[in-house]
């Protein structure tokens, strides 16, 4: 097990480097510069730009740059927002928790019901439920999150007044942030109805960002179970008069789960992406809407280290899912 | 107290929302974050709106609703005969906020004023990169370390502005965010405390409300400044909730999440104005939408061609289709709340026939162009490439073959300043201080058409620029309006422009929100603002 974490563990070292080249070439390939941005339609002298760029370090040659970049991200510094002037990391540790908070209920409701959906579907192919759930799942899959999202707004916040219509906490709560995850914060802070108001303020937005992952891991699991009750084991199990739920519960639903948890893990990406759409729309301060204003303002700094450390992120629940593979099936461990 | 009390919660909620409504809590939806809240640092309106205008004071200010100057934390100034000094009484006994690391010791004097102008004017001062990398984009641009040559403290509540040249805008200049007051005591407390960035994330200012947390992209915390020394806020607490999209923002204020919102969208106009539960105000914005042609390149380089393609464009239907009605037609470069808006300048009118006898007179036929669409979304031009297509349907009708061309924004701006450019430009211009120089002399003078400069129709005409040379050295307001007058009628005359629009602003609020004041310079300020029981 230790050699085998270790020979991944290996693979992330030019994997980590390749992606600094992208996250930095990415912001400096898009047409634009941060001064000009700033300047905004008023205009800024070419002598002033001249200078604002050499105070931004803007003027030396790429390359040199990149390797500053690199020097300093091997000293653990991050750099500073051209826009707030602030660290990156500290804006990143303070966004973070919310988006990993918003990124987590969307996942624990993506995981819970779509599993057992893909399951049922599996067993009663070709059922109504088979079909009404996958064609859910299809609407799901295809769904405009932001059309989505304002949706579910007008209709539970704005016509029953169900729900929230959008942040992390009612605002007549206010209490210092500990962990910066609201759930937590708000049940250490004491308050009456503190706890129920961040929950409240999740359910919205979790919905809207699970819907995508939902739909995959529902059609995946489907798919990777009809595969797995096709096989010989599954038919011999069957054949030696195993009790149906046995045979599914353990010898199907085992095997089926490795593609399943591989498609749980990538989409961590795609809650990323997703959450970029979905903190918008419900004003979630999250990383999701700092990296895109980040892009727009071309604050080159923010845009290629909020992208390292999303990466890394990434890689790193990669990581985890390979191991889990080990988990669930021990001959993976020793390949 | 249906307000601010949802579904789920509203039971257990009740005794405290009772609590939050005694202590009269304003929250206003805002549109994004403020970079930071050191007001002079930044150029965003949305960082002012927290920043400089709840958290501080400047020596001027602008009269609420209005762009005229009158006194701030300066109780009145004298200016030399030759307009290049100022000497400003301040007022006494203002008081400093207080926070958990700083109460203020004195009141308000000369020194802070000269702390907060010298910082940004003297990159040797110890606090002038007091962040790595922080620069003051606003107090440069508006030219202030050329204009001003020194500020001095002559004694405790006397400060002289010494000026290298007259500059009549100079009080509006000063009465602009950026020239808001901080407190050098609290510098100097923050310096020794080896934790400077402080000015910047933990403000102590004099204004209406003291600063008291910011969660970053999600909410911003005031409360009432209960020494303040103007009229005291009528509630106790101000709350920005950051919403950044507009259709969010309307669901938050129709629920009660929040009181007033910036920036509706124009589609959700109608649906505000039938709910009873909000009312919706409105007024002219100062802002103009303008199409520049490029005056050295011919025939743009001919005024009869430019009247010509004015003539053969309707603004109507742009200010209809684009607009959605939001928008009144533009003669002026200036709008008509501004001061010296000369009313007496007649548009040139919507007369295809007429504008293609002008072109064929002048020699013009089979003209192409190009039609520059900024890719971006400004108060001024909701949408420049609809706009630009209208244009380009108009023109073909007098003959004129336009092609609609765009460019990332950074290099829209950049490009659109280059000498020789091909086509006429889309863009438009919110004024900084309300002040006529601040429009004519920045987006039409000789010194703007050049590399650097805002004069996107590179057009440099001599006795246009005289007079507003003339008005800016002028201190008397009558004689600088009829200056000014006489400058819109050489730019009608010119024409190097089509005026298009100057939008409407609009602001929709809860029906029981009371003593907001829209401001013409689109700032949003809650001092006066109350809520009926």
């Amino acid at each position: 097990m230790v050699r085998f974490l270790l020979s991944k563990l290996l693979y992330l070292i030019p994997t980590f480097l390749g992606i600094t080249i992208v996250a930095f070439g990415f912001v400096r390939i898009l047409p634009g510069d941060p001064v000009l941005l700033m300047a905004g339609e008023r205009g800024v002298s070419p002598e002033r730009h001249a200078e604002l760029s050499a105070q931004l370090g803007f003027d030396k040659p790429l390359v040199m740059q990149y390797l500053d970049f690199l020097g300093r991200l091997l000293q653990g510094d991050l750099g500073n927002s051209l826009v707030t002037k602030r660290p990156v990391l500290d804006e990143f540790l303070a966004l973070f928790p919310a988006t990993l908070e918003l990124g987590l209920c969307a996942i624990i409701i993506a995981t819970l019901i779509g599993v057992p959906v893909g399951v049922l579907a599996a067993i009663k192919r070709g059922s109504w439920f088979d079909q009404v759930s996958m064609t859910s799942a299809l609407v799901g899959f295809s769904m405009p999150i932001f059309w989505w999202g304002l949706l579910l707004i007008i209709f539970f916040s704005g016509y029953l007044g169900w729900t929230p219509v959008s942040g992390r906490i009612s605002l007549m709560y206010y209490f210092p942030e500990g962990t910066g995850f609201m759930l937590i914060d708000s049940l250490m802070s004491g308050q009456d109805g503190a706890f129920a108001s961040a929950v409240s303020h999740l359910i919205l937005p979790s919905i809207v960002l699970a819907t995508i992952p939902l739909a995959v891991i529902a059609r995946q699991t489907r798919s990777a179970m009809l595969e797995v009750m096709g096989e010989d084991y599954v038919r011999t199990a069957r054949a030696k008069g195993m009790p149906s739920r046995r045979v599914i519960g353990v010898h199907a639903l085992r095997n089926a789960m490795i593609p399943v948890v591989t498609t749980i893990g990538l989409q961590i990406g795609v809650l990323i992406a997703g959450a970029i759409l979905t903190e918008t729309i419900f004003s979630w301060p999250g990383i999701g809407k700092w990296m895109i204003d980040s892009i727009s303002r071309r604050d080159y700094p923010v845009v290629q280290s909020g992208l390292l450390l999303i990466a890394g992120l990434v890689m790193l629940v990669n990581l985890l899912v390979d191991l889990t593979y080990g988990l669930i099936n021990p001959r993976i461990r020793a390949t | 107290m249906k307000y601010l009390s949802h579904g789920l919660l509203a039971v257990s909620a009740l005794a405290l929302t009772t609590a939050f409504a005694e202590a009269k809590t304003f929250v206003y939806c805002s549109e994004a974050s403020p970079e930071g809240f050191d007001p002079s640092p930044y150029t965003a309106g949305t960082t002012f709106d927290a920043s400089g205008h709840p958290i501080y004071n400047r020596l001027t200010e602008f009269k609420k609703g209005t762009t005229e100057i009158e006194p701030g934390l300066a109780e009145s100034w004298e200016v030399s005969e030759d307009g290049t000094e100022y000497t400003f009484k301040l007022r006494q006994g203002v008081k400093f906020h207080s926070n958990d690391r700083f109460t203020p010791t004195r009141d308000f004097n000369a020194d802070d004023v000269v702390f907060s102008f010298q910082r940004q004017g003297d990159p040797n001062h110890p606090w002038h990169q007091y962040i790595p990398g922080i620069t003051y984009e606003y107090y440069t641009s508006m030219d202030m370390p050329n204009l001003v040559k020194s500020v001095e403290k002559i004694d405790d509540y006397t400060v002289k502005f010494t000026l290298n040249r007259p500059e009549a805008p100079f009080l509006a200049n000063i009465a602009m965010p950026f020239a808001s007051i901080v407190s050098k005591e609290y510098a100097d407390t923050l310096e020794a405390a080896g934790a400077k960035e402080g000015l910047n994330n933990a403000p102590i200012g004099t204004g209406p409300f003291r600063f008291v947390a910011y969660q970053k992209d999600a909410v911003i915390r005031y409360q009432k400044n209960a020494d303040y020394w103007g009229e005291a806020p009528k509630i106790d607490d101000l709350i920005f909730a950051i919403t950044p999209d507009p259709s969010v923002r309307l669901q938050k204020l129709k629920a009660g999440e929040c009181h007033l919102m910036p920036y509706p969208s124009p589609a959700d106009l109608e649906s505000i104005r039938a709910d009873d539960s909000l009312k919706l105000d409105e007024q002219p914005g100062l802002n103009v939408g303008y199409l520049a042609y490029n005056t050295t390149v011919a025939p743009f380089d001919n005024p009869k061609v430019r009247k010509a393609l004015n003539m053969a464009i309707n603004k109507e239907a742009i200010i209809d289709a684009v607009f959605q009605g939001a928008a009144e037609p533009a003669k002026n470069p200036i709008p008509p709340t501004m001061w010296s808006y000369n009313e007496a300048v007649e548009d040139d009118p919507y007369d295809p026939e007429a504008a293609k006898a002008m072109l064929e007179e002048e020699g013009v036929t089979d003209l192409s162009m190009n039609i520059w669409a900024m890719p971006v979304q400004r108060p001024y031009m909701p949408n420049a490439r609809r706009t630009a297509e209208l244009m380009q349907e108009d023109l073909s009708k007098v003959g004129v073959n336009a092609e609609i061309v765009s460019y990332e924004w950074g290099e829209y701006l950049q490009k659109s300043m280059e000498a020789g450019r091909d086509g006429a430009v889309i863009l438009g211009w919110t004024g900084d201080n309300g002040d006529p120089d601040n429009f004519l002399s920045v987006l039409l003078s000789c010194d703007a058409a050049k590399e650097g400069g805002a004069n996107r129709a590179f057009w440099c005409n001599e006795e246009f620029s005289d007079l507003l040379q003339q008005a800016k050295v002028t201190s008397e307001q009558a004689e600088r309006t009829k200056l000014y007058e006489q400058a819109q009628v050489i730019f009608k005359e010119q024409a190097p422009w089509l005026t298009i629009a100057h939008s409407t602003q609009y602001v929709p609020m809860r029906a029981e929100v009371t003593g907001f004041v829209m401001s013409p310079l689109g700032d949003f300020t809650f001092e006066n603002v109350d809520l009926a029981e």
